[in-house]
C-alpha cells in the first residue's frame, strides 16, 4: 500500500512538474517569437492571401517594405483585434471596413497618419475625396482608402420590355413614375411573389434613398444623427412602398432569398427582377456566370436628376502601439498607390483572358488608378451591356457620397438598420422607427464622443 | 433549554468541520482531492476567475481599448432604461417557454417509441441522435432554407394539408415559434437520457397497474412519469438554461455576416444582444452587467424549478 501511495505521489509530482514546464515553455516561447517578429517582420492583419488583385499588390508592397511580411489568412475580426490590443501585441497595419475606422480612432486605437503622409510624401490627391472623408476624424486622417464599392441600378431589359416600359421609366429621379413601373413589373401568384419589380435594397441602401431625397443621415462632422428628418422619413416611406406593393416584406424577402445570386440561374438570367441598385462587383459576377443577359446599367439619380452613388469600402490603418509604423506606412502607401493598382489590374486581365472570362475593370478609391486602368488596361469585351456598365462605373465615382466618419460608426449603423428593419417587419411606421433610431444613434454618438 | 437551542447548531457545524478535517488522515481523501484538483484548477481559471473579473468589470466602462473608469452602478441603472434589454429578455423567455416543452415532449415521444421498437432500436437511436452532431451554424443555415416562406420544405408540407404556412423568418409573430422548432432539431441527448430512465422503470409496477385495470394512459401518467421524473427535472433545468443562453444558431441565422436583411427585433435574444454590446460596440462593462443580470435570472428560475420539483419529482427510496 505504501509503495502504491509513494508511486502515486511521484506520478502526481511528475505531472505537476510537466505542466509547469509546458506552461513555462509556452511562456518563454511566446515573447521570443514576438520579439523576433517585431524586429524584422511587418505584421499585417485583416488582408490575408486573396485573389490575383490582392496577391499582386501584396507582392509589390512586400518588395517596397524590403523585409519579411507576416500576412495571416482571414479578414479583420473585431474580437481578434481587441484580443491583440489587450495583449499589447498589436499588428503593424490593419485592413478593415472604412466605416469602422473613425470608431477605433475615437477610442485611440489607431494612429493619425499625419507623420506617415508627411515623411513618405503620400500623394493624397490621388484618392477619392469621398473615401478620404470616410477615414478622416476630427480633421485627422486615420487610414488610406483602398477598394471602392459604388452602387448603380441594374435593369433587366427583358422584364422592362415585357411590362411595356422603357428603361427611362425606371429613373430614380421620378418617384411617381418609378412606383408605377414597379407595380407593372412585379408579379404575384397565390400570395407569393414570383417577380420583383424594383427592389429598393432595404435596409442596406437606406442612406442612398435619403441622399436621393436631398438629405444626409449624419452631419459632416459625424456627431449629429439626422435620421428622422422629414426628408429621411419620406425617403423610407417611398422605398418601403416599393416593397409593400409586392404584398409586404414577408413574401418579398422569401422570394428574394430563393435567388441563385452567384450562379448561372441568377435572378437576371431568370428574369426574376425588373431592376435594383447594386454594388459594382455584381457586373463582374453577371459577366462571368451569365454573360448573355440583357441588362442596362443606370446611374442612381437624385430627385433633381443628378447622378449619385453611395460609396463604401476598406482602408488601411496603423494601430497605436504598432512596432513598425514606418514600414506600415510604406506598405499602405504602396498597396494603394496608382502604379500598384495598374499592375494588379494587368495581372487580373491576363488571368481572365486565360480563363476565357471577361474583365470588367477594377474599382478603387484611387481615382488616378481607376482612370489609368480604364485607359491602359481595360479592353472592351464586345458585349455592349457590360462595356456600358464599365464606362458608367468609371464616371459615376465623381458623384460619390459616403457616410461621414463617426465615433460610433457601428452603433450608428445598427440604429438606422434596426429602424428600417422595424418598418419592414411592420412593427413601426417609418416616422416611429426613425424617431427611435435617431434617439439611439445620437445617444451612442454622444457617449462615444465624450 | 434556551441555551441548548442556541448552542447546538454551532456545535454541529464545528463537529462537521472536525469530521471533515479528520478525513485527511485517510489516504483515500488525499487521493480523492488529487483527482478533483485538476478540475478545481480548471474551474478557478476558466470559470470562477472570469466570473469574478466580469463582476468587477460590470462596475466599469471597460472597452479594452480605452482607459477604464469605475462607474459604480451606472451600467445596472442603464439596463433599466435600455428598451432593447426588455425586448431581448422578453424574446428569450418566450423562446424558452416554447422550446423547452417542445424539446422535452418530442424527446420523450421518441424515447417511448425507441423503447418499443425492439431489435432496430440501436439503429434508430443513432439516427435520432445524428442531428445533435450537426454544427449549430449548419443548423442555422438549414433553418433558413427549411423555413423559407416561399419555397421552404416546412411550408410545402403544410401546403399538402391545405395550410398556407407563415413567413417564419420575417413575420415577428412566427420568428420565435420557428426558432423553437429549430431548437428541437438537436434533441438526441435528451432522448438518450429519457431512454435510460425509461429502461430503469421496474416492470412489475406496470404489471401491477395492468392487473388493477389501469389503461395505457394511466400507466404512463401514474407509473412512467413519476418514475422518470428525476430525469425530466434534470433535462427541464438544463434545457431552460440552454434556452436562456441560446446564441449560435440565432446569431448565425439572423445577425451574423451577410444577414443584414434578416435582422429582426423578434429574434433578438438576450445572449445575442450581450454579444453585440461587447464585441460589436465594445461596451464590455455594460455587457458584463447584462451577463450578471442573466445569471441572476437563471439562478431565480432554477431555484423556482427546484422548489416546485419537490412536489412533483419522485426519487426511489426517497433519497435525493
Amino acid at each position: 500500500m505504501l509503495v502504491r501511495w509513494k508511486r502515486m505521489a511521484v506520478l502526481t509530482a511528475a505531472a505537476a512538474a510537466l505542466s509547469v514546464v509546458v506552461a513555462s515553455g509556452f511562456a518563454n516561447a511566446m515573447p521570443t517569437r514576438g520579439v523576433v517578429a517585431s524586429a524584422t517582420t511587418l505584421k499585417v492583419y485583416g488582408f490575408g492571401p486573396g485573389d490575383e488583385i490582392a496577391n499582386t499588390r501584396a507582392d509589390v508592397a512586400t518588395a517596397a517594405v524590403g523585409g519579411s511580411v507576416d500576412n495571416p489568412r482571414g479578414g479583420f475580426n473585431d474580437q481578434q483585434f481587441l484580443a491583440s490590443v489587450a495583449s499589447g501585441d498589436v499588428p503593424d497595419v490593419v485592413y478593415l471596413d472604412r466605416y469602422k475606422i473613425a470608431e477605433y480612432a475615437a477610442k485611440g486605437a489607431f494612429q493619425p497618419l499625419t507623420s506617415c503622409v508627411k515623411s513618405q510624401n503620400v500623394d493624397l490627391t490621388q484618392y477619392r475625396k469621398a473615401a478620404l472623408n470616410e477615414v478622416t476624424y476630427k480633421g485627422k486622417l486615420y487610414a488610406l482608402p483602398e477598394f471602392s464599392n459604388q452602387r448603380t441600378v441594374i435593369v433587366d431589359n427583358n422584364v422592362v420590355a415585357a411590362a411595356g416600359l422603357k428603361v427611362s421609366d425606371l429613373d430614380t429621379k421620378n418617384w411617381g413614375k418609378l412606383a408605377n413601373a414597379n407595380r407593372k413589373m412585379l408579379q404575384k401568384s397565390g400570395g407569393q411573389v414570383t417577380r420583383i419589380g424594383f427592389d429598393p435594397k432595404l435596409p442596406e441602401f437606406f442612406p442612398l434613398w435619403v441622399k436621393a431625397n436631398g438629405a444626409d443621415i449624419l452631419s459632416k462632422d459625424g456627431l449629429h444623427a439626422q435620421l428622422n428628418t422629414p426628408k429621411a422619413v419620406a425617403a423610407l416611406n417611398f422605398a418601403y412602398s416599393l416593397i409593400q406593393a409586392h404584398g409586404g416584406w414577408g413574401p418579398f424577402k422569401a422570394f428574394r432569398d430563393t435567388w441563385d445570386f452567384f450562379g448561372a440561374g441568377n435572378q437576371v438570367a431568370k428574369d426574376q427582377v425588373g431592376a435594383w441598385p447594386m454594388e459594382n462587383f455584381y457586373y463582374n459576377t453577371l459577366a462571368q456566370v451569365s454573360p448573355n443577359v440583357s441588362i442596362t446599367a443606370m446611374a442612381f439619380h437624385n430627385r433633381k436628376g443628378g447622378p449619385i452613388t453611395y460609396f463604401s469600402g476598406q482602408g488601411w490603418a496603423i494601430p497605436k502601439g504598432a512596432k513598425n509604423p514606418d514600414l506600415a506606412c510604406t506598405w499602405m502607401k504602396t498597396i494603394t498607390d496608382s502604379p500598384t493598382w495598374v499592375k494588379a489590374a494587368k495581372v487580373r486581365l491576363d488571368a481572365q483572358k486565360a480563363k476565357g472570362r471577361p474583365f470588367t475593370g477594377v474599382y478603387t478609391a484611387n481615382s488616378k488608378a481607376d482612370v489609368k486602368i480604364f485607359q491602359d488596361i481595360y479592353q472592351p469585351m464586345g458585349k455592349k451591356q457590360f462595356d456600358d456598365a464599365v464606362t458608367l462605373l468609371v464616371n459615376v465615382g465623381k458623384y460619390a457620397f459616403t457616410i461621414p466618419a463617426s465615433p460610433a460608426g457601428a452603433e450608428f449603423q445598427q440604429a438606422w438598420m434596426d429602424g428600417v428593419n422595424r418598418v419592414l417587419a411592420g412593427s413601426q411606421t417609418p416616422k416611429q422607427a426613425l424617431d427611435q433610431a435617431q434617439k439611439e444613434a445620437q445617444a451612442a454618438i454622444d457617449k462615444a464622443a465624450k | 433549554m434556551a441555551t441548548v437551542a442556541t448552542t447546538s447548531p454551532a456545535l454541529g457545524s464545528r463537529e462537521r468541520v472536525r469530521r471533515w478535517a479528520s478525513g485527511f488522515k485517510e489516504r483515500e481523501t488525499w487521493v480523492a482531492y488529487g483527482f478533483i484538483f485538476p478540475w478545481f484548477i480548471g474551474f478557478s481559471v476558466f470559470i470562477a476567475g472570469p466570473m469574478i473579473a466580469s463582476l468587477v468589470l460590470s462596475f466599469t466602462d471597460y472597452s479594452v481599448i480605452q482607459k477604464t473608469n469605475w462607474v459604480g452602478t451606472q451600467n445596472y441603472r442603464d439596463l433599466i432604461h435600455d428598451t432593447h434589454v426588455a425586448t431581448a429578455m422578453k424574446n428569450t423567455l418566450v423562446f424558452t417557454l416554447l422550446s423547452v416543452p417542445l424539446h422535452m415532449i418530442v424527446a420523450l415521444c421518441l424515447a417511448l417509441i425507441l423503447l418499443r421498437i425492439g431489435r432496430a432500436a440501436g439503429f434508430f437511436r443513432t439516427v435520432f441522435y445524428l442531428p445533435s452532431m450537426t454544427p449549430p451554424v449548419a443548423v442555422a443555415i438549414l433553418y433558413l432554407l427549411l423555413f423559407n416562406g416561399s419555397t421552404g420544405i416546412v411550408n410545402r408540407v403544410l401546403g399538402w394539408f391545405g395550410i398556407s404556412g407563415p413567413f417564419w423568418i420575417t413575420d415577428p409573430l412566427w420568428v420565435k415559434p420557428g426558432l423553437a422548432l429549430m431548437s428541437s432539431w438537436a434533441l438526441g441527448g435528451t432522448m438518450v437520457i429519457y431512454l435510460a430512465a425509461l429502461r430503469g422503470v421496474p416492470q412489475q409496477l406496470y404489471e401491477a397497474a395492468a392487473m388493477d385495470g389501469a389503461s395505457a394512459w394511466r400507466r404512463f401518467r401514474d407509473v412512467t412519469l413519476p418514475m422518470i421524473s428525476p430525469a425530466l427535472l434534470f433535462t427541464f433545468i438544463i434545457q431552460t438554461i440552454y434556452g436562456l443562453t441560446e446564441f449560435t444558431r440565432v446569431y448565425t441565422a439572423f445577425f451574423g455576416a451577410g444577414t443584414k436583411t434578416n435582422q429582426t427585433e423578434a429574434a433578438l435574444l438576450y445572449a445575442v444582444y450581450l454579444f453585440r454590446q461587447s464585441f460589436e460596440f465594445f461596451h464590455f462593462g455594460y455587457a458584463s452587467a447584462l451577463a450578471w443580470l442573466l445569471f441572476v435570472v437563471i439562478m431565480i428560475i432554477t431555484f423556482v424549478q427546484m422548489r416546485v420539483s419537490k412536489r412533483y419529482v419522485f426519487y426511489q427510496g426517497d433519497q435525493r
